[in-house]
């Protein structure tokens, strides 16, 4: 019997380089959302330090590294990105598996800001959108997570089936930039 | 001409570029305006109305009359203004609004016709006949008045739009803008410096002076070398702020490409939404004509201008300048011409009482009232005092007015400037748009040493305010001579004296207007189209309000100005809607089995932002209609495959999710089993049907919801309404699963044999009933194995996660191909539920009750849900109402088509004897005829009745028998089977 074969949300768009700016699909994997069932955020977020070592995060910000993250994604919701929740967790949280559901892509260069700056209505100088924020805003018409992973490193998150218009938008985005600096 | 030693061109950078055709040379550094002044070329344009020959009348983006059209690689690029377009080797620019030439325009005829087309020309003479004005008369104005014009091919430029975010915004990089942005920057804000010119610095490029004993350039250019240091500060050129909204918002239109031959990847245009917390407004004046007969002739410029031209580009209109004006910028205009060689005719100034300012003529308590010349320029003008009436020779006229604060954007958010006296000009009313203030020119300041003064202190104060210690910056040394002027707005006369250059508003009209008892000066505006179109009144505001407060007898500011609204620039629509063109306008949304899809030839619908497929067309199939009724049979002969991801999908989980569910569904959920699958049906709060779908219990506290694919985004937000506005004692938490995971129909006889060659556990009727669910394991993938039909088939819909989705997919379609099936499309999906009497959003469109659709009893009596009781308001259910019935054609025409309407056999088709309508049609090859489904009134009692379908607009009329909407396996055997 034949094999189901995965294939990743960006396949065949991804990476592209405009300048020094890059574009990268990420193979974030699990990602399950956890919601915290009333009363139950201080106990889940023990939880998660317990077993994982990061917190339930505060809104608008992300804990953890490169391996293990638990990124702010809405009202009472956060994404646990790279583990599946720990077992302390059941009944003291709606989880759901989100691995397959985005299109998850990393933006770096020193000019990342400036192309998030036309897609992003929101604030991302880093005084106020440093390393360690994230946000649910829109990336042009898609509503996706945007969040800074280094000074000049941003990871966004669209749902999976717009991952054409994601990539394509951003491309726009890198190549205007991209001849205002020259490149 | 070019008067050598003057001007910040560089002369050593020669441009080419031409003017409706002829090739001539500027510097790089020149405007098209200054461009073709150096090459004597003073006849720019054409007027408005009149087709008057016209030359530039200022020298920045408040220009009225040297408007041009340049082409561009992406198609033509119509009224620009000459005065900000800089030159680029190989330019091509062309004047506008004239037939056959520039010089020969047959529309100047329109000036002969003058006293018959003053203000309310329009209005009064086109009334009659009535269908003249769409046919004859509007067509006819429309060519022979206007601006420029679009080429008719598609835009194929580029355009950005951006947003920024700052501390501090200062608007204008003059010595207000960038002693505010100085200060404000040492101290650390975050600052963001707009100026709408290529070269910041103000009126310190155009005009002679010196600031702490240096050239005023230098100084400027120190100033921008320490702001470009400055990390916290960002200096955008070429950036005009165009609008002032709410919450600290400001619009902002950067000129990015235009100014470049080849725009190598560049926008044309980026629209900037910029957002600071204080805002510093630093956008200078305007200087004001005077309105004297003719002062529209090519060659007759603001005084300002001109020492522009002269200082900023090395550039004069000609040899023999006459000055004219009521304040002392006449005679620093006198001056500067006169000590870079231009000859200087005569100083006319209005006031009685003023000295000799330089070596040349001043003629005081006098007038210009009259200018002769023609298309080519000026000869003379006529200068009227009280010793009488002299003809002076000259080739250009400077006048001045005085000076108007730019208070446009201090305006946007619907307040009223300051009437100041003392300049004879309206001021920004502190506090007009919150967290803005203005300072220098645009607040009647002006000064340089006032300037710097003014943009040091509301810097200082901005910064305080935002938490930022400020030390107190030592103000450069600067001229800080007083403004003195006598107002002077028209120069009595017979002839024609121009205000508003743009529209061709004279003098005379905006009288007539009053006369006419248009008094109000947003009337007069209207009547006589001053400050309209792009110049929004930037030269002729304040003049015409005291004209029109003259012939009214009222005081300037009883009279009150006109509401300012942006953009304060031209702002062209591309740029506002930047990567919205064509399939910009909203994302692509497509599934996993997209590309395997595409393979098969299969067309695409649209459905939301899916794409999903109309058919999948198979080699000897002609039409697409063979192609349906083969994927239809084959679905109720074998199995089919379709893609039915874009379903909404809503994992649902808390202890009360059960109870939410009974809440927000008509019908009882708290009763489902684990491992069982129910039809809902949601209402909205005021009664009417939501939308549909079928939702599984996956455990105790677990429920995955299905939507309809155009409602996943409505009934997610509906949730989230319910629970955060409506219960939010509810213990519940849903998020979206739509996108992780691939779903499939696998439907047909079929469809257990072909599922069972996947799936590493085999499943049987005992294992799998008619509406089971739960988690299946296939090819070692988990996924999820529901058990409904939309179909009537038996059949499944198989889950996978997303990243399978197109292997899956491929694998289902291979396999049912062997078994005699194959993938089916939209077309056959919708052919196979209208047999069914299944409904979609077709029949649940918004305006139907559960009642109407034969549901009403689904709506639970035991509990209360979202839009129970306003779904039990009388007239929401009964006879009186179309219900859902279903329909087939018996006469001779065999076809039903959806938007038809039902009549009674024998009655009129007209709106009174409507009976309802067709919402769903389809060729069954089942049944072998057309099925269709739509609302008749009264219509459950009405099964067997012959009803007539008329469409008006397709002009079919088919003579239809009234049926169950259930029209194929009314038992539903097959589902069970």
């Amino acid at each position: 019997m034949a094999d189901l074969k995965p294939r990743s949300a960006c396949a065949d768009l991804l990476p592209l380089s405009r300048g020094a700016l890059h574009l990268e699909e990420l193979s974030w994997d699990p990602i399950w959302s956890i919601s915290p069932f009333k009363g139950r955020g201080q106990a889940v977020s023990d939880a998660l330090n317990a077993a994982l070592g990061v917190g339930f995060p505060v809104p608008g910000t992300w804990d953890g590294g490169a391996d293990l993250r638990a990124v702010w994604s809405g009202l009472d919701q956060a994404f646990l990105v790279g583990a599946v929740p720990p077992e302390g967790l059941a009944g003291q949280a709606a989880l759901t598996d989100q691995s397959d559901s985005w299109a998850t892509v990393a933006l770096s260069g020193p000019d990342a800001e400036a192309v998030l700056a036309r897609l992003v209505p929101v604030d991302l100088r880093e005084a106020a959108f440093g390393v360690g924020r994230c946000i649910r805003t829109q990336v042009q018409h898609m509503t996706c997570v945007v969040l800074r992973d280094a000074p000049d490193r941003f990871v966004i998150m669209a749902f999976r089936s717009m991952a054409g218009t994601l990539v394509h938008e951003l491309d726009v985005a890198m190549q205007g930039v991209a001849a205002r600096m020259g490149a | 001409m070019r008067v050598e030693g003057y001007g910040r061109v560089d002369r050593d950078e020669p441009v080419t570029f031409s003017f409706d055709g002829k090739r001539y040379q500027g510097f790089a550094g020149d405007t098209l305006a200054s461009a073709l002044l150096a090459n004597d070329i003073t006849l720019m344009g054409r007027s408005f109305k009149y087709h008057r020959p016209r030359g530039v009348l200022s020298a920045g983006s408040e220009e009225p009359n040297a408007l041009m059209t340049v082409k561009r690689a992406g198609g033509d690029d119509p009224n620009v203004r000459a005065t900000v377009q800089e030159i680029f080797e190989g330019m091509q620019a062309r004047s506008q609004n004239r037939w056959p030439s520039l010089e020969w325009d047959l529309l100047s005829i329109n000036d002969l016709g003058a006293p018959f087309l003053g203000a309310g020309f329009y209005y009064k003479t086109f009334m009659w006949p009535k269908p003249f004005w769409e046919k004859v008369y509007e067509p006819l104005i429309r060519r022979a008045a206007g601006l420029g014009a679009l080429d008719g091919a598609a835009n194929g430029d580029s355009y950005e739009k951006a947003y920024a975010f700052c501390d501090l915004l200062v608007i204008g990089a003059g010595p207000a803008g960038l002693m505010a942005a100085l200060t404000a920057g040492r101290a650390g804000v975050d600052v963001i410096l707009a100026d709408e010119d290529a070269t910041p610095g103000g009126r310190l490029l155009s005009e002679d002076e010196r600031i702490d004993g240096v050239p005023a350039t230098d100084w400027v250019a120190a100033a921008l070398e320490e702001l470009e240091a400055l990390p916290n500060v960002r200096v955008m050129t070429r950036t005009a702020v165009s609008g002032a909204y709410d919450q600290g918002t400001y619009a902002a239109i950067e000129r990015v490409g235009h100014h470049l031959a080849s725009a190598g990847g560049l926008p044309l245009e980026c629209f900037w939404r910029i957002v600071a917390k204080r805002a510093i407004l630093a956008a200078g004046a305007i200087e004001r004509p005077v309105a004297f007969k003719n002062n529209d002739r090519p060659g007759v410029m603001t005084a300002g201008a001109m020492r522009a031209y002269l200082h900023r580009w090395g550039v004069a209109p000609a040899q023999n300048v006459v000055v004219f004006g009521n304040n002392d910028n006449a005679h620093r205009t006198a001056r500067d011409l006169a000590a870079a060689g231009i000859h200087v005719a005569a100083l006319v100034d209005s006031r009685a009482d003023v000295a000799q300012s330089g070596d040349y003529q001043v003629i005081p308590g006098a007038m210009v009232s009259d200018v002769i010349g023609g298309r080519g320029g000026v000869q003379s003008v006529k200068v009227t005092s009280a010793s009488g009436e002299e003809s002076i020779q000259c080739g250009a006229v400077a006048m001045s007015g005085g000076w108007n604060p730019s208070v446009h954007l201090a305006c946007h958010m619907n307040g009223r400037p300051t009437w100041n006296d003392a300049i004879s000009a309206f001021v920004p009313t502190p506090g007009m748009v919150p967290g803005l203030q203005a300072v220098g020119a645009a607040n009647g300041t002006f000064s340089t040493h006032g300037c710097l003064r003014e943009g040091a202190a509301a810097a200082a104060e901005a910064a305080r305010d935002l938490g930022y210690a400020v030390t107190e910056a030592i103000l450069p040394e600067a001229d800080d001579a007083p403004y003195a002027l006598s107002p002077l707005w028209t120069v009595p006369h017979k002839g024609r004296a121009w205000l508003d250059f743009q529209n061709d508003v004279t003098v005379k009209d905006v009288k007539q207007a009053a006369k006419e008892n248009f008094r109000s000066v947003e009337h007069m505006k209207r009547y006589t189209t001053q400050g309209m179109a792009t110049d929004q009144g930037k030269n002729s505001n304040v003049a015409a309000l005291a004209v029109l407060a003259d012939a009214t007898g009222r005081s300037i500011p009883e009279t009150g100005t006109t509401n300012f609204r942006p953009p304060f620039v031209p702002v062209s629509i591309a740029s506002m809607g930047a990567g919205a063109q064509g399939k910009g306008f909203a994302p692509e949304r497509k599934t996993t089995s997209h590309a395997a899809t595409v393979e098969r030839g299969a067309p695409l619908i649209e459905a939301g932002l899916w794409y999903r497929p109309s058919y999948f067309p198979k080699s000897g199939e002609r039409t697409w209609r063979e192609s349906c009724d083969r994927e239809v049979t084959m679905v109720r002969e074998a199995v089919g495959v379709c893609d039915v991801s874009t379903l909404g999908k809503i994992d649902i989980q808390g202890p009360d999710a059960a109870a939410f569910l009974d809440f927000v569904y008509c019908n009882m959920f708290s009763t489902l089993k684990p491992g069982r699958v129910r039809y809902g049906l949601m209402l909205r709060e005021d009664g009417h049907v939501m939308d549909d779908g079928t939702t599984a219990r996956w455990g105790e506290n677990h429920f995955v919801m299905t939507t309809t694919t155009a409602a996943a985004g409505l009934v997610m937000r509906h949730l989230e309404w319910v629970h955060q506005g409506l219960r939010p004692d509810m213990d519940v938490r849903f998020i979206s699963a739509t996108e992780q995971w691939a779903q499939f129909a696998v439907a047909g006889p079929k469809s257990r044999e072909l599922l069972n060659g996947l799936l590493d556990t085999p499943i049987d009727s005992e294992s799998w009933p008619f509406m089971a669910c739960g988690p299946v394991s296939l090819m070692g993938v988990q996924g999820r194995l529901f058990r409904i039909s939309f179909s009537g088939e038996h059949a499944y819909e198989l889950a996978v996660p997303a990243r399978y989705g197109d292997s899956l997919f491929r694998e289902l379609v291979a396999r049912a191909e062997g078994l005699g099936g194959g993938a089916y499309g939209m077309e056959a999906l919708n052919v196979l539920r209208i047999e069914k009497g299944f409904i979609t959003h077709s029949e649940i469109h918004g305006r139907v009750t559960a009642d109407d659709i034969g549901m009403g009893r689904m709506v639970s009596a035991k509990k209360d849900c979202v839009g129970k009781t306003m779904s039990q308001r009388p007239g929401l259910s009964g006879p009186e109402r179309e219900q859902l019935v279903g329909l087939k054609p018996v006469g001779a025409v065999k076809q039903l088509t959806a938007g038809a309407h039902l009549f009674e056999q024998g009655a009129e088709p007209n709106r009174a004897n409507d009976h309802g309508y067709i919402t769903s049609v389809g060729f069954s090859p089942t049944l072998g005829h057309f099925v269709g489904l739509g609302f008749l009134l009264n219509g459950r009692a009405r099964l067997g009745e012959t009803v007539k379908m008329v469409d008006h607009l397709r002009e079919v009329e088919t003579t239809c028998e009234v049926i169950d909407p259930v029209m194929f396996d009314q038992d539903g055997g097959r589902v069970r089977g």
